[in-house]
């Protein structure tokens, strides 16, 4: 063939260039992560692993399974719509395994935390000047946490 | 058994696209969890919130967030009468331990929990040089820190502060929505510890999801949207004011 006369320099680069590309290929497959590109320009195997941290909030209707009586006292009261672990914290650990000591909370701060007076609540939101209301008596001598209201869940 | 150099040539690339598919793998599967079944987002009801801080607390007590370092945090803004170019806003330790008394004067006051706002077309997404921050098929933004480098590119593209340089992994942190509590079933921390109902988590392609009867019926905004993020977190009643 005549055209490819005096070409060989030409397929040697041409070899060369093959070669550069294969290796870059085989380079490439060992740095990419496996899963890069599965969704789009990430990782698609960090999703299963974000998802797959501990969790530390169990949700009130875990608690709600042994707790039944609980949810029972606070379902008629002002506090129905707040979560256990509002006031309790974390119990996943407790969840999983009962003899764990969820602690007791410390209404001395928590009460307050929510209802100490402030121009910056909401006027419809109740609040007290702690000091006031009570003069140190703890807020539990009254208010039941479960039900706050006197007289509703009584005074513990 | 002699191998010549075309039957070399010819098979090395072969062994490589072979090798390729054995390093993809199969796609990994969550139960009962189809990400694109989802598209996630968040509603707060600036009226409800109270200022107790729960919500920091639960964030960083669920997601081991770094002292000092926020995933989630709640600003307290007084607005003086008609100025609403000058509010005066406090944070302190992110409303992690809630807020100083307020005193009655001629301004207003209210609280404005901020979070990643899960932008669906996220700022800082783009800007990630190597594809560690990405937009997961249900709509949440997350950062894959075995891939971070670090750079702190994302850090500054977000318009709303909400991502940090981890003070020891030295790679981008931010809120995940809970994505190892959704995924579950689960509400995020946060939601599960507002007291009263002024975070709630919701799902937009979830169609009995209540938050489609509150858009149908609140004045809703999302912040700075004329930056075009298409943010996801919805505030309810948000004041001029915020930023």
């Amino acid at each position: 063939m005549r055209i490819f006369k005096d070409a060989g320099h030409l397929f040697r680069l041409a070899g060369l260039f093959a070669a550069g590309t294969l290796l870059f290929l085989v380079i490439r497959s060992f740095i990419v992560p496996r899963s890069f590109g599965q969704y789009g320009h990430y990782r698609g195997a960090a999703i299963a692993e974000i998802a797959a941290h501990p969790i530390h909030f169990a949700g009130h209707q875990t608690c709600e399974t042994c707790h039944s009586d609980i949810a029972q006292t606070k379902s008629g009261g002002k506090h129905a719509q707040v979560n256990c672990e509002a006031c309790h914290g974390p119990q996943a650990k407790h969840a999983d395994d009962p003899s764990i000591d969820p602690g007791k909370p410390d209404t001395a701060v928590l009460c307050v935390r929510c209802h100490a007076a402030s121009a910056a609540r909401p006027n419809d939101f109740p609040q007290v000047d702690a000091e006031q209301h009570a003069g140190g008596v703890p807020c539990q001598t009254c208010h039941q946490p479960h039900s706050p209201a006197i007289g509703a869940g009584g005074a513990k | 058994m002699t191998i010549t150099r075309r039957q070399l040539l010819i098979l090395l690339p072969a062994a490589a696209v072979a090798w390729e598919s054995v390093l993809a793998g199969t796609p990994e599967t969550s139960p009962n969890y189809t990400m694109t079944d989802h598209w996630w987002s968040m509603l707060i009801d600036i009226p409800k919130c109270i200022g107790c801080g729960n919500c920091v607390r639960a964030c960083q007590a669920e997601n081991d967030v770094p002292d000092g370092f926020f995933r989630t945090w709640v600003e307290r803004y007084h607005v003086d009468d008609w100025h609403l170019a000058n509010p005066q806003v406090i944070s302190p330790d992110g409303g992690k331990e809630g807020f100083p008394v307020a005193k009655e004067d001629e301004g207003k006051y209210f609280f404005v929990p901020k979070l990643c706002n899960q932008c669906a077309d996220s700022p800082c997404t783009q800007v990630c040089p190597v594809g560690a921050t990405f937009i997961a098929p249900d709509g949440v933004v997350l950062v894959d820190q075995k891939y971070c480098l670090g750079c702190a590119y994302c850090v500054q593209a977000c318009p709303y502060g909400c991502r940090y340089v981890h003070p020891q992994k030295k790679v981008a942190d931010k809120c995940t929505l809970c994505y190892h509590r959704i995924t579950k079933g689960l509400t995020t921390a946060c939601c599960e510890a507002c007291p009263t109902g002024a975070r709630q988590l919701a799902d937009l392609k979830n169609p009995n999801d209540p938050i489609h009867a509150f858009l149908k019926t609140h004045s809703v905004q999302v912040l700075k949207p004329q930056m075009a993020t298409g943010a996801k977190v919805f505030y309810n009643a948000l004041d001029g004011s915020v930023r």
